[in-house]
């Protein structure tokens, strides 16, 4: 079977799986998946910055509470339907996205870094302060999400299916942007800046796009996860939800879209079971599990997937050559711990 | 006008306190070329070693300087585990493995010693003077005379002795160093060992004034990153004054805008980064990066 064959194969049974999920687990459950798929399209949005555009954000957490936001005050304050506070969230970030990648444009790597943690920090205390729109430190409530009785869906499962279209149709989203002619381009700015613009890709557009795109996931993201909590105040986008974004985007693995969904799962239920042991520890192994992901496993998840399914898959194949041409760059870049990547630097 | 007096002294003093950490992360740049996101969280995990120290009896001087020799050789023994495998790599990289340590350190200190917060002696005791109308505590004359002090002593050690003119040298180019037999290794991490100590020294003055706790270090940073940025990122004496601008200028728009109060503070640094970065990426006693594609 070919890898590209194998690849749908693979996301079809992911899908399948996802569709017959809430039949089989309690609500609390359910609702964690909600969140998870919720977090995964953040998590999307962070990688398609970070792994394919190269661009570091460590304020995702910023665009994810203002997504929230933006929706929630169109659905209680302005009486939108819930389903319309998604693609609102998405302009608002978008707006914000690009707004901050103009300056991200002469701003690069560890300066970015610097500007966008500073953002992720001043979140919560924005929020408070703009009490008149948010409520400031009492937080505010949306009305629980209920199903329409076609559906003869309960309310936490219909929620689910809602998520699971929104985060299908994000993925496909994110899938044929970096398939195509913008994520060759991204991927060139990002392994070569000098070489990209040469071959006449406009940075500055491509560039600010990624980040308004980028943005505009993650406010979808951060939209869909507070309808089923139907609360959210400035302690729910602290500055260890952007860490957690950057964990799972590492998790995952840098410049995959699959990965996401690792991520997500793994920034959705590793706190919820570390919980049980000590408060701290979620964080002890985020912390852990960065460090050692980028010695170790810099691919990822994903990385690993990949590197077993093309011994046994592809014996010879043309085709993995082409699977590697639009995704391989990605293991390069999170490879960069590797002995490789330092002579490459040292031989500049 | 007595309030302005004391809203510039109490900036200056808090600015020096940012000025302490950025002298820390300067350090580091200038050895290694790593922004080490986790200098606050560093900073605070041996001012938590200095608290219990202090618990089991030792008096607050001896305390003091024996988190200050552990956290040498603590920063030292980090350099050497968790930085080498990845120095000289990307960027994204490099950020990645040091904000790990941030969230690494920050848990591990909340598991050892619980998220509460605890009180801190000062070093000056609480004494203060009356100049012009304006109380100065004692406090923060010692601090600002200690940081003058750490400056010129790092001065002196980069530009008189053998091992600051090996760590300049394998700064800027860490090839030509080793083939000069300077190893480059233990170079760096001296480097990483001293920008600990500092650290260590930035967390012992500012814990007393904020109140020690696993997280309050984490708005210092953003703070002394700001200082680090205005002083040009690879200059100690530029830390400080940037430091001293910030914490001043924190104070200034505090007190007198009245949209800033005290709950958008955190506004003044993320603009002085972002301001700096954009129009004078030097900083004002920075070098200039010259960059061969």
């Amino acid at each position: 079977m070919s890898s590209k064959r194998l690849r749908l194969l693979a996301w079809g049974v992911v899908l399948l799986l996802a569709i017959l999920l809430p039949f089989f687990f309690n609500s609390y459950r359910v609702g964690q998946f909600t969140q998870a798929m919720a977090l995964a399209i953040a998590v999307l949005g962070l990688n398609l910055l970070v792994g394919y555009s190269g661009q570091i954000s460590l304020g995702h957490g910023a665009f994810f509470a203002l997504g929230a936001y933006a929706s929630a005050i169109s659905i209680a304050d302005l009486g939108v339907p819930y389903l319309l506070g998604l693609p609102i969230a998405g302009a608002v970030c978008a707006i914000a996205g690009f707004a901050l990648g103009l300056p991200a444009l002469r701003l690069r790597g560890l300066y970015l870094a610097l500007v966008t943690l500073g953002v992720a920090i001043a979140t919560p205390q924005i929020i408070k302060r703009a009490d008149g729109l948010t409520g400031g430190t009492q937080g505010m409530t949306i009305e629980k999400i209920t199903a329409p009785a076609w559906s003869g869906l309960a309310d936490d499962q219909w929620l689910y299916f809602v998520t699971l279209v929104v985060t299908a149709v994000m993925f496909v989203l994110a899938a044929f942007l970096v398939r195509g002619r913008v994520g060759r381009a991204l991927v060139a700015i990002r392994d070569n800046e000098i070489a990209a613009r040469t071959m006449g890709v406009d940075l500055a557009r491509f560039k600010t796009g990624t980040f308004a795109i980028s943005a505009a996931f993650a406010g979808v993201g951060g939209a869909l996860f507070t309808l089923p909590i139907g609360f959210l105040a400035p302690e729910s986008f602290p500055l260890a939800l952007s860490f957690a974004f950057l964990a799972a985007i590492v998790v995952g693995g840098l410049a995959t879209i699959a990965g996401a969904l690792f991520g997500a799962l793994f920034i959705e239920f590793v706190p919820v079971y570390a919980a049980d042991v000590d408060e701290a520890l979620a964080g002890v192994i985020y912390g852990g599990v960065l460090i050692l992901f980028m010695y170790l496993l810099p691919g990822g998840v994903m990385g690993l997937v990949r590197r077993i399914s093309s011994k046994k898959a592809t014996p010879r194949g043309t085709d993995d050559v082409q699977a590697g041409a639009d995704d391989r760059p990605g293991g390069d870049a999170a490879g960069a711990g590797s002995g490789a990547a330092r002579e490459r630097v040292r031989a500049q | 006008m007595d309030r302005f007096i004391q809203v510039l002294v109490d900036g200056w003093a808090t600015g020096s306190l940012y000025g302490a950490l950025a002298v820390a992360v300067v350090l580091i740049y200038r050895a290694t070329g790593i922004v080490n996101f986790a200098q606050g969280e560093l900073a605070m995990f041996s001012t938590f070693i200095a608290w219990g120290l202090m618990q089991a009896g030792l008096p607050l001087g001896l305390a003091l300087l024996a988190t200050l020799l552990l956290s040498l050789f603590g920063g030292m023994l980090i350099e050497r585990i968790i930085i080498r495998p990845v120095e000289g790599g990307e960027v994204l990289t490099l950020v990645i493995v040091t904000l790990g340590l941030y969230i690494l350190v920050n848990s591990l200190a909340g598991w050892i010693w619980g998220f509460g917060n605890r009180a801190f002696p000062s070093l000056f005791g609480d004494g203060s003077f009356d100049v012009a109308g304006a109380t100065i505590p004692l406090e923060s004359l010692g601090i600002v005379a200690v940081l003058i002090a750490l400056v010129a002593i790092l001065f002196a050690v980069f530009q008189r002795t053998k091992v600051g003119l090996a760590m300049r040298a394998v700064a800027m180019n860490p090839e030509s160093s080793r083939l000069h037999g300077i190893s480059v290794g233990r170079t760096l991490m001296i480097g990483w060992g001293v920008a600990a100590l500092v650290g260590a020294l930035a967390g012992a003055l500012i814990a007393p004034r904020l109140f020690l706790d696993v997280n309050f270090m984490g708005a210092v940073l953003i703070y002394s990153f700001a200082a680090a940025t205005l002083g040009g990122f690879d200059s100690p004496l530029g830390a400080l004054i940037g430091g001293w601008i910030v914490g001043i200028a924190e104070g200034l728009a505090g007190t007198y805008v009245d949209f800033i109060g005290s709950d958008l503070k955190i506004l003044v640094p993320l603009t002085v980064i972002l301001v700096v970065l954009l129009f004078r990426p030097t900083g004002l006693f920075g070098s200039a990066e010259v960059a061969r594609a």
